[in-house]
């Protein structure tokens, strides 16, 4: 790792002030960016720290709305009464990431802007094979080589990769906001429209670009409607039970017809209504828009939802080896609906 | 408002009980330090990047890799290494006990990592059952796969009388 000069921040403010500035980076936990700065991922001669920014911190809520700051571990939010309770599937994806240790240190304000795992893009520098993240325009050695933990969505021959934060696809099914402030004072930015996909930024004239977040702002934290009436769940699929990333994750949330308070769990229950994203299928979470417009009146049974999430898939565009991941991603889609409707 | 950035950075912070002032370069880790200008060579390196485990120690308690940890964001903390667990006679902590009782090792690398996780994942209440243990605990990887003993003697430190109120805060 390459030293660099340091500072704490004394105010958000004054991160953004020094963010403004050449080759700078912030540090929060710093679980991705020591990583980064070690296989020459990113490089800066500054790092501002902010995990000193009491006004980051915390997890609030006022009843319609639930504020978590951005510094916020995901150990912290996982366990978080007030998020267990009405942002079930956040806490959840929050848990089943990383480790325990690491999740002591991550923050959510980081942990969305962390980049894809694809090994292609993660080796040491320099790198033996091309990778268009790592030298712009180089093209795409997973595309050429391995590829089937890669995107069914949203790719391009330049990359294929995958965006792999959990608690982002949450974030995206539960209508989140994530609240940033930059040289020109805060704005809002939804979380479902917070990441691009390699298409997105290619449209955009930035093929490299993966996020909405200007290079001079800072997350500092995310505001999530409360809606006490609907369940939860997030499903990540996973080659260990454990400490593994995704091959395909699923976040839902439903409200039911069904009375959950009483046990009722017949299969009379039908979906009132229903949201639903996909993770580690594009280079952003994957709202399923076409099956939350046909969920409603959908009895809460697998039989029924299978068809209603099939045709929202397809418009997937698997690539040579991931062709499974269309089936695996319907089938997450599918269970993290009948668990957040209380049917499983 | 204008920060002033150094490449030389002194903190001042607690290791194991004692206080220390250090001045390092901003990138040093808290492994790095730990085992080359603190003496502490408990923690071990292993894959230097987090997917390990074997670096783990406690910052005010809460269990950390201390390779994805910079020693400058340790200002003002509070470190217990492997080298903190036993008390002042060198009598065992319940948890070393534990690990020693039910031979919850070959090689012994990734130990002095695992018992700084178990004595956390105790402490947080997370070690109630094996599949808990399992889960909490899947951040130390034993490349022996000691990990049905592991889990063993996390289970029963958990359930020895006192094994909470060590030195996790």
């Amino acid at each position: 790792m390459r030293d660099f000069a340091y500072a704490r921040a004394g105010s958000a403010a004054s991160a953004v002030a020094a963010l403004d500035g050449p080759r700078t980076s912030v540090i929060a936990g710093g679980t991705e960016l020591l990583n980064w700065f070690r296989l020459g991922i990113a490089a800066a001669d500054r790092v501002v720290d902010i995990g000193g920014l009491d006004d980051l911190r915390g997890i609030t809520s006022d009843g319609d709305e639930l504020r978590i700051g951005a510094l916020a571990t995901l150990n912290e939010i996982g366990e978080h009464p007030l998020v267990t309770r009405t942002a079930g599937a956040l806490a959840s994806a929050c848990l089943q990431a990383a480790s325990a240790q690491i999740r002591n240190r991550a923050t959510i304000g980081g942990n969305v802007l962390q980049r894809t795992r694809c090994p292609y893009f993660r080796a040491e520098e320099p790198l033996p094979w091309p990778c268009s993240k790592r030298a712009p325009g180089s093209g795409c050695a997973s595309l050429a080589g391995r590829h089937e933990r890669q995107a069914i969505f949203g790719w391009t021959a330049d990359c294929v990769a995958v965006q792999p934060s959990d608690p982002a696809v949450a974030l995206a099914a539960l209508d989140a906001q994530a609240e940033v402030l930059g040289p020109g004072g805060p704005r809002t930015i939804p979380m479902r429209e917070f990441h691009l996909t390699q298409q997105e930024a290619a449209d955009l004239g930035d093929p490299a670009r993966e996020t909405r977040l200007g290079p001079a702002e800072l997350i500092t934290g995310y505001r999530i409607p409360a809606r006490a009436d609907e369940g939860q769940a997030y499903v990540k699929v996973r080659e260990r039970a454990s400490y593994e990333y995704a091959i395909v994750s699923a976040a839902a949330a439903v409200r039911s017809t069904g009375n959950r308070s009483t046990g009722n769990r017949s299969t009379g229950n039908r979906i009132a209504a229903g949201r639903v994203a996909l993770g580690s299928v594009a280079q952003r979470p994957w709202r399923l828009d076409a099956a939350e417009a046909g969920l409603p009146g959908t009895p809460l049974t697998r039989e029924a939802l299978i068809p209603v999430i099939e045709r929202a898939l397809a418009a997937a565009a698997p690539l040579p080896q991931n062709g499974f991941k269309v089936i695996m991603a319907r089938n997450a889609a599918v269970r993290a609906l009948l668990l957040a409707g209380g049917a499983q | 408002m204008t920060l002033d950035f150094a490449r030389r950075v002194e903190v001042a912070l607690r290791v194991n009980d004692r206080d220390r002032t250090t001045v390092v370069s901003p990138r040093t880790t808290l492994l790095d330090w730990l085992r080359e200008e603190a003496g502490l060579t408990g923690a071990k390196k292993g894959c230097n990047e987090g997917a390990c485990g074997t670096c783990t120690v406690l910052v005010d308690g809460r269990r950390m890799n201390g390779c994805l940890t910079l020693v400058v964001q340790c200002a003002g903390r509070e470190i217990t290494t492997v080298e903190g667990l036993a008390g002042p006679g060198g009598e065992l902590h319940p948890v070393q006990r534990a690990f020693a009782e039910h031979d919850a090792f070959q090689c012994g690398y990734c130990t002095p990592g695992q018992l700084m996780s178990a004595v956390a994942c105790i402490a947080e209440g997370h070690a109630g059952d094996d599949a808990s243990v399992r889960e909490w605990m899947s951040g130390n990887i034993c490349r022996c796969s000691a990990y049905p003993q592991i889990t063993a003697a996390v289970l029963a430190a958990a359930r020895a009388p006192g094994a909470d109120d060590g030195d996790e805060r």
